[in-house]
């Protein structure tokens, strides 16, 4: 089997910045939280690879650490809608046309009416900004999504032989959907997780630039980007790296995506092109 | 139709309603009570007592959800606590920018997406058509305020051929209103364009493959003439349910790029309202954007039925 050019590529780019996050769990160059005000705004090179922020914080130990704070936020906030989405979906789907089905189909279409902005100032207005709350609205909103495709995905798996086999051999269709339809949706559902993770930075990055995401100290992209707002016009590296950072990591995990689903579901292939 | 169009509608009030309870009870799970909330710390109690009589917070909480309900429906808000003004007043008054924000940004990506997606598909395969996915990849990626901020650098305060920020209002004329509005729009615009693009390429491809394009080709239309007369149509269906959606994606995007250019539009009125605590004026712009939602979801829907006749008969 040929392994897609894109799914290489953003692959690729995608593991540099989660090195770069792993990394900063143990070593950045400088701490994050170093405040050098003698050395503020200094120019890259010299000590500071890719120099230093207003405030003297060195620019590339802070974008190490906000490739950690995205990354989190977008790997949490995927898992909490699989975790809650998928049995949902599984479970609708094996009662289809049934009460259970309609009332998480209708819940679902519910979450869906609330933009992800929205969900994420509600919560913010009423609990306070922080990184949680931003992985709680992003989250929350990944619940439909994962939902509605496992949903979709299983109820094409139901009318299949083996899984009359499987009702025959006397099993039931909590345990036919986890042993026999799960494993047969798991590439759709690995295509969408990819997907949803390259929203879920996005929307981080935009949550923090607003300051609803994570608080100070934490270093995070989008709040690099509001910080540099003011110092743009005389300091262009303050926004177009944090800015750079979200494009890549973003870019490559919608590569991966696309690459995923030609190599793991080659009808979709077929119908496309 | 009609009877598809009252089962849509009954669907509409459904959600419209929960999505309210919904509202309702977050606000009301607020520990304390949002009148003590809203003063803060250092307020007396008499003061608290006072607000709590002002905000209807008096009454039981089946009672509290009816009035605030009801008022809506009256096109009644409640009473900004900061403002001093009726939330109607004040969203009316940020709708006319946020509203037409949004409209342009619509207009623009629709205006620019179809074209090019439609390009895409006619020479697919090809370099055009690599260089269109390539750069709609890109436009994706792309954050939106991001987007802004390198706008205003190279159009506004390098080549100063668009205000950086603020808006005139719509009595200085329509064209500087406008004008303030295009950055924003463009902003707006980028990722949802890239979107679109790749949805009405790949609905056209789609379309092309079908035995009535074969048999208009074969019929001795030319690929153009098969494409415009009978590809596009039917490619636009699943074109226009993306243009619905989004429309709102563009209402609610407005809130973080109205913060770049300082646009008195909702966006700036919801962080207001957070961070003076005034849950009146949050909780009213939530549902109104909600409720803008899900009746554009309802009025694409039927527009999908009206073009489409097998949508309206046995789903």
């Amino acid at each position: 089997m040929r392994v897609p050019v894109q799914l290489v590529l953003g692959a690729a780019l995608f593991a540099l910045f989660l090195g770069a996050a792993l990394l900063s769990l143990v070593w950045t160059p400088f701490p994050v939280t170093d405040l050098d005000i003698a050395a503020k705004l200094a120019p890259p090179g010299g000590g500071h690879l890719l120099g230093t922020d207003h405030l003297g914080r060195d620019m590339l130990s802070m974008l190490m650490a906000g490739a950690r704070t995205s990354i989190a936020v977008a790997l949490v906030a995927v898992g909490i809608g699989i975790l809650l989405g998928v049995p949902l979906g599984l479970a609708a789907a094996a009662r289809r046309g049934s009460l259970l089905d309609e009332v998480i189909m209708r819940g679902n279409d519910l979450i869906f009416a609330f933009p992800s902005l929205v969900i994420a100032i509600l919560i913010t207005a009423v609990f306070g900004p922080s990184a949680l709350n931003a992985i709680l609205a992003i989250g929350i909103f990944n619940i439909p999504v994962f939902a509605r495709v496992a949903r979709g995905a299983a109820l094409t798996v139901w009318p299949r032989e083996f899984i009359l086999a499987a009702r025959v051999a006397g099993k039931g269709a909590a345990l036919i959907s986890a042993e026999h339809i799960l494993p047969n949706i798991a590439n759709l559902l690995v295509v969408q997780g990819t997907i949803q993770f390259s929203m879920g930075v996005l929307a981080e990055a935009g949550l923090s630039y607003v300051g609803l995401g994570a608080q100070p100290p934490t270093p995070s992209w989008g709040r690099m980007l509001a910080d540099a707002q003011t110092f743009f016009y005389g300091y262009p590296r303050l926004a177009i790296l944090p800015g750079l950072c979200i494009v890549l990591t973003v870019l490559g995990l919608n590569l991966m995506g696309d690459g995923l689903r030609d190599l793991l579901d080659p009808r979709l292939r077929r119908n496309v092109r | 139709m009609v009877h598809y169009a009252a089962t849509r509608l009954v669907s509409l009030a459904l959600s419209l309603i929960a999505a309210s309870l919904v509202i309702f009870a977050v606000v009301e799970v607020i520990p304390g009570d949002p009148a003590a909330y809203m003063l803060g710390l250092n307020a007396s109690p008499e003061a608290v007592e006072a607000l709590r009589r002002d905000l209807g917070l008096t009454g039981g909480l089946v009672e509290r959800y009816l009035s605030w309900a009801g008022g809506m429906l009256r096109g009644d808000f409640g009473t900004s606590y900061t403002y001093r003004v009726p939330v109607a007043e004040l969203v009316v008054q940020r709708l006319g920018v946020s509203l037409p924000l949004a409209l342009y940004a619509l207009a623009l990506s629709t205006l620019i997406a179809l074209p090019i997606g439609m390009l895409a598909a006619a020479r697919r395969g090809r370099a055009v058509d690599y260089g269109i996915m390539g750069v709609t990849q890109l436009g994706i990626a792309v954050p939106n305020f991001w987007f802004a901020m390198l706008l205003v650098v190279l159009l506004a305060i390098t080549w100063q051929v668009f205000p950086a920020g603020g808006f005139p209002g719509w009595d200085a004329g329509v064209g500087p209103a406008l004008r303030a509005l295009t950055l924003p729009a463009v902003a707006l615009a980028l990722p949802q364009a890239s979107i679109l693009a790749r949805v009405m390429r790949s609905a056209l491809i789609d379309t092309l493959g079908q035995d009535y394009i074969r048999t208009a080709r074969a019929k001795g239309l030319s690929e153009g003439q098969a494409i415009r007369n009978h590809g596009v149509r039917n490619a636009l269906i699943p074109v226009l349910t993306i243009i619905g959606l989004q429309f709102s994606f563009l209402l609610a995007g407005a809130i973080i790029i109205e913060k770049v250019f300082f646009l008195p539009g909702l966006g700036l009125l919801i962080f207001q309202g957070i961070t003076q605590r005034d849950l009146v004026v949050v909780e009213s712009v939530v549902m109104l954007l909600v409720f803008a939602v899900i009746v554009v979801t309802f009025l694409v829907d039927l527009a999908y039925a009206a073009v489409d006749p097998r949508l309206r008969h046995g789903r």
